[in-house]
This record gives structure tokens, sequence and C-alpha cells, in this order.
């Protein structure tokens, strides 16, 4: 099962690669890293999207917890929560093609971000099957290259993940 | 009052009551050599890093103080990196402190570079590079701080050649604040007297415990809960001296080369509660058929340690001591009689119909027979310290240990060439008891550039080897399951120990009939040189009894 996990962790250099070589040395797999700051500057804010069994997960939590500079590791997948992906999409987009993508990406509620002679830039967010729903339709027309950040997570309602 | 980054090192040295440092100078670390030359801190020059760090290390076993270890940077940083490993493997709280190209060079390949922090990320509790002088005063607090608090273990503080010569006026802190480190101390008390209901209804329990009885220092609290409930004790390798291996409720060691009634016991137990041990998998054999009968209840700091290998039933989150004392109170209330007659009678028939054996009348010396005199000589009472392979598991199976913080020996890592530095830091650590290197023939050549720091230092260390002429364990594997192809494993082509020990300065001794043991002994314990003996032991001994790797405890082979 796929698991999100949010950590926070001091924001100091070296800490991506603790977390990195962790799950490298115990062979744990990550789908998905992203990190970026909190309103605090001193502290970033992760999520890691794992794949693992019951056992693996409760490792996972635990060795993360064990990092000196990790504040702390909270399973989203355990409770209601939101997430979400920004992908952008690098498209072939002829002239008899054009109109039916800018279709597409509306009703996805994507945007073009960028138009270049023979090519569309798509910005789409979503859950991960919206997104993939998405890239299966531009499959056809020729997809040149796609950059996602990979997901990111929020727990629904007033409660939330502090220091 | 503004301090050159090489004099708020000593500062913190005083500081942290650091006695005496192992170490060796090079390049970029010469600042720091400066300040110890004229400090009152002990610096023991060691002939290889990893014998720094190995000193270091033991310094800390034998004392329960954080081991210190200076070296620079490059080769310096590098040669230590096994040390650091085998502290790691062991928890050992331990700090070394590793010199840096300046700060405008790093990343630049500059002459002896090495990214230090980078190649010890995973064999250290956590490490530092430090970057600004103003944080110097903090990092080496909080490098002492965790090494030693928690499940303790090593942490790396590599020191740029330019912040050492830099000025700060930080003061020196007297606390540390870490937003993502607070080791739970005391264990829960609900679960504490869910353990102690468990425990006066088991028929069959066992006490396995390791080496975070020894770090925690709950020898006592351990012996009382043993003798209150009656229930039989067996401790892993690292576990040996934290219950007195005399006691009659002991069981000497588990697992692969443990003994045939405590690996019993633990197959037949209907409840095992481990202390500060990790269900290794030497210890437990085949997993799936570890205990099969049992509930399990896991007593230990570290939470990533619990349901880790095995699934627990009861677990406590805590250190030892305390929740030990909470569980002794907890029983003497419910006033229980203990109920575990039947199960120590069973366990004493096992003891008796397969003792731990060896052939006494072959007329070679017998290795065991060696560590049973050293045993008998020594009263139980000296600090061993142990090579890896045959000659650690005879050390760890025949010395009966009296005293927690005496048997040093690299568990996790299995690092041959340990125990000879090791002892090194022990002496230091503790100048009026008898220090021995239980060694292998092989193992001692991996650190034998030692002998002169010892002779240097005045150090009165024994080294006994017990010389079979093979990587003794390796060709045992091979003897075992690889049709006796002795392949590399035999070195037979050996230096002369006796001259050896002689051109370093020290006393050669050798023993080549049984008779010879006892007089060899009691001459290297009655001069206060070190000595190297060298006892020619029957090359082809095995280890017994022993667990084919991958098999079950229940499977032991006898021999
Ligand atoms: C650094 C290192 N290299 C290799 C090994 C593998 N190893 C384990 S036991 C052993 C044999 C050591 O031989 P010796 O010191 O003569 O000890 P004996 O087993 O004969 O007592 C070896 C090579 C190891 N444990 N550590």
């Amino acid at each position: 099962m796929r698991h999100s996990i949010s950590v926070l962790v001091e924001n100091q250099f070296g800490v991506l690669a603790r977390i990195a070589g962790l799950f490298s040395g115990r062979g744990f797999n990550i789908d998905s890293l992203s990190v970026g700051e909190t309103i605090d500057p001193d502290v970033s804010r992760m999520t890691i999207v794992v794949r693992g069994d019951d056992r693996i997960l409760e490792q996972v939590m635990k060795q993360l917890n064990k990092l000196i500079n990790v504040i702390r590791v909270v399973d989203l997948s355990k409770e209601e929560h939101v997430g979400r992906e920004l992908v952008l999409v690098k498209v072939v987009a002829n002239q008899r093609d054009r109109a039916e993508i800018l279709s597409i990406t509306d009703i996805f509620r994507g945007k073009i971000v960028d138009v270049g002679p023979e090519t569309y830039t798509i910005e789409i967010t979503g859950d991960e099957n919206k997104i993939k729903a998405l890239i299966n339709l531009l499959v056809p027309f020729g997809i040149k290259e796609i950059a996602r950040t990979g997901r990111v997570c929020m727990g629904r309602g007033s409660k939330s993940i502090k220091v | 009052m503004k301090r050159t980054g090489a004099e708020v090192f000593i500062e913190c040295l005083y500081n942290e009551k650091v006695e005496v440092i192992f170490g060796f100078p090079g390049g970029a670390v010469l600042q720091i050599y400066d300040e110890l030359f004229g400090s009152e801190i002990k610096h023991i020059l060691t002939r290889h890093e990893q014998a720094a760090a190995h000193a270091a290390d033991a310094y800390a076993r034998s004392t329960g103080k954080t081991g210190v270890c200076l070296v620079t940077s490059g080769p310096g940083a590098t040669n230590t990196v096994t040390g650091i490993a085998t502290a790691y493997m062991d928890s050992i709280p331990m700090v070394v402190f590793t010199g840096q190209v300046p700060t405008p060079m790093i990343g630049n390949d500059a002459f002896q570079e090495a990214d230090i922090v980078g190649i010890t990320r995973p064999v250290t509790k956590h490490n530092y590079l430090v970057k600004d002088v103003d944080d110097l005063p903090r990092v080496l607090k909080e490098a002492f701080y965790i090494a030693s608090t928690g499940r303790p273990g090593p942490v790396v503080v590599d020191l740029p050649k330019d912040i050492m010569s830099a000025k700060t006026d930080r003061p020196y802190p007297n606390k540390v604040q870490l937003k993502g480190y607070n080791p739970t101390y005391s264990g829960h008390l609900g679960q504490i007297k869910k353990v102690a209901q468990e425990i006066v209804k088991a028929k069959r329990p066992v006490l396995y415990t390791g080496g975070g009885v020894i770090i925690s220092g709950c020898h006592k609290e351990l012996l009382k809960l043993a003798e209150l409930t009656r229930i039989p004790v067996t401790n892993t390798l690292l576990g040996l001296g934290g219950f007195p291996g005399t006691n009659p409720l002991f069981l000497g060691m588990l697992g692969m080369h443990g003994t045939w009634y405590a690996n019993n016991a633990i197959t037949d137990s209907d409840l095992i509660i481990a202390i500060g041990a990790r269900f290794d998998d030497r210890v437990t054999g085949k997993i799936s058929e570890f205990a099969p009968h049992a509930k399990i209840i896991h007593i230990d700091i570290d939470p990533s340690s619990i349901s880790k290998n095995v699934k627990v039933d009861l677990p406590i989150v805590g250190d030892a001591k305390n929740v030990l004392a909470e569980l002794n109170k907890e029983l003497k209330q419910l006033k229980a009689p203990p109920q575990t007659r039947d199960w120590l009678t069973k366990i004493e028939q096992w003891k008796k119909e397969h003792p731990l054996k060896y052939n006494k009348k072959s007329g070679k010396i017998k290795p065991q027979f060696v560590v049973e005199e050293l045993y008998r000589i020594t009263k139980g009472e000296a600090i061993i310290t142990t090579e890896v392979g045959q000659n650690q598991m005879w050390a760890a199976q025949f010395y009966k240990f009296a005293n927690p913080r005496s048997f040093l020996s690299s568990g996790g890592l299995g690092t041959i060439g340990y125990g000879f530095p090791a002892a090194i830091g022990a002496q230091m650590g503790n100048p009026d008891r008898v220090v021995i290197d239980i060694a292998g023939d092989g193992s001692f050549q991996m650190n034998l550039q030692e002998l002169i720091t010892v002779v240097q230092y005045r150090l009165p260390v024994k080294v006994a080897i017990l010389n079979n002429r093979f990587l003794g364990m390796v060709r045992q594997w091979q003897q075992l399951f690889f049709n006796k192809r002795y392949s590399s494993t035999c070195i037979h082509c050996a230096p002369d120990f006796v001259k050896l020990a002689e051109a370093f300065g020290a006393v050669g001794l050798r023993a080549e009939k049984p008779e010879e043991v006892a007089p060899v002994i009691e001459q290297a314990l009655n001069t206060n040189k070190p000595v190297v003996m060298d006892f020619r032991v029957d090359p082809e001994e095995n280890v017994a009894p022993m667990v084919p790797a991958g098999g079950a405890l229940k499977d032991m082979i006898l021999v």
C-alpha cells in the first residue's frame, strides 16, 4: 500500500541527504518526495510517498523519527487528507490538434502556460487519478517532456501538524 | 571573551570532563594539537587512526563515559570509519573529531579533503560540519549530548582548519535545545503493570538481555528481578557481564554459538522478556521459528528496535534501569510466588545433558582450555577484549563474567582488529584492572602496530593469542560447508609473536603444551609490562555447538 508521510525537519543543509540515505540504506522505496519551507524559515516540510506493508511503514516512521533533524512524522494516509501534485507537460500541438488539446486542458481545469510553434506546455494540478487521466489523453498527441513536483498533502479540517 | 576555535575545543573537553583522547595528528588539526600541547588533557598517540577510534570506543564501553577521538582530515578521517561503524552497531557513546580543509576550499578536491560527513552519515547517530565558528560551542555541546543520551552512538564533528583559528565570543552552553530529539526514559506505567501480570502468569519464562543492560547500568535491577521471580537469564554477546556468570539462573549466551540449553529454553518458552536486546539474526536464527510458543515483551530505549525483526506483544519504551526498578516494585506488591520450579528443573537437566564441552584429553592445548585458565586465574574479574571469530566465541562461552563493562567485543559489525586497540582504551579507563585481549593470530595482525603504543604509555595490557595458524572461524565454515577447501584461510606464514613482542619492547611468552598454559598466564600477570602470549592451540578445533546459518535455534548441531 502507498502512504503519504508528512515530515517536519529542521531547515539545515544535509537533511535531505540524511533522509535519502535512510531510505536507500534500509531498502525502503520512495515513490516521490517533495520539500519546501514552512511559515517558519527554520523548518521545512517534506511529503514522502512510500510503498510498503504495515511493518515496513512502522519502521519507516520510526527510523525517520530517529534522525536528530526530524521534528515530526505523520502518516496522513491514516486520516482524511487532501493530496495534490503539480505537473508540467510539454505536448506536441499541431495546428489541427490545437483546439482539441485546449478543450481537454479546459475540462481538466489545466492551463496552457507556454505556447511554442509546435508545442503547448500545460500546467495541471490534482490528485493522482486526474493527472493520470489527463496524461493518457495527451499521449496520442506526443508528449515531449514531463516534470512533476511529487505529491504534497495536508490533513482535512482544523487539525494541523506543528512543531 | 573571544577565543579561537581551537581554544573553544579545549574548553569543551574540560567542560565535558574528558580526561583522555585518542588520536593522530596532521596538517588540518595543527591548531588543535598546539592547544593540546599545553593542556591537561591526556592524549594517546595510537599508530593508526582505526586504533584510536577502537580505543575511544572501548574506553567508553569499559567506563560508561564518552570516548573521544581526534584525527586529521582526508586519510586520517577515513581511517576511523571502521571504528565509527563498530561503535554505531553496538550503540557506543563516542565523539570523533576530524580535521577538514579550510571552508573556502571545501568541495574543490583540495589536498587531503574527504567528505567525512557524507561518508559517515549512515554509521553515525548524528554528524556535523562546522561552517561558522559562532556555531562551534553549540555544536560541541550537542555532539556530547547526542552521543551519550538515549540510545548512545558515535557522533562525528568535522572541523575545518580556518574555523579553528577564527574567533568567537559565544559561550560554551550548558544546555542543549534540540527540537527533534527527546529520548523517552521512563516506561509507561500501565504497560509495566501488564508486564508484571504476564510474568506472574508465565510457566516457562526467559529473560533475554543484551547490551542495553550494560549501557543503562541496570545489572542490579536485573539480578533482583531474576531472583525475585526465579526466571532464568540468557545474554546476548554484548549482554555478557550484565548478569553474574556463576549464578545458577544463568543460561550463558544464546544464539548461533550459544548454549544448547539457552536455545532450548527460548524455543520452549511461553514468555520472553527481552531487555536492551535487538533480536539480531545471530541470536534468533530462523526468525519464523524463534520462540514459537512465547509471548514477547520488549523493553528498549529505542522505539525503532521494537517489532523490527520479531513482532512484539508488549513493548515498553524507556531506560531499562527505570523500567526494571518500577517492574520490581510492581512485582513485590503482587506477592505472587514464582511458578518456575518445574521449568528450572527441566533446564537443570538440559544443562547436565549437554553442557559446553571440549576434549580435555587430547594432549594438545585446546583454545577453550586457555580461556578457562584465564578465567580461573583472574577469577572472572579481568576486563576481556576480544577479536572476532573463534577466539571471540570461546571467550564468550568459557569466561564467566562477574561484572558489567568487562567484556568488550565487536558484536554488530564483527570487526577483527578491534580487540587489541580496545585493550588500550580499556586500560586507560581502568588503570587498576587486568586487561586481556583474547585474540586470534589473524585478527592480532590487523592492528599489531599498536604494540608500540602500549609500550610507549606503559600500559600493562596482555594479549592472549589463540594461535591456530588459521583464520579459524572462516576455516570452520569452509570445513563444514565448503568441503574443507581452505581457500585463503591458512596463515602458517606468520611472524614469531614472541620475537615480535620483544622487537617492540614488550614481553613475549609461548606455551606449546597444556601444562605450560597456566605458568605462562601467571608470568604474564605478574609483570606490569605489556605481554603477548602465544598459545599454540589445536589448529582445527571448532566452536560448538552451532546453529547453521539460516537454521532455527532448535536445529542446533552439538558436535
Ligand atoms: C575486518 C574484518 N575482515 C574480515 C572478517 C571476517 N572474519 C571473521 S572471523 C575471521 C577469522 C579471524 O581469524 P583469527 O583472528 O585467527 O581468529 P580465529 O577465528 O582463528 O580465532 C575473519 C577473517 C572480519 N570479521 N572482519
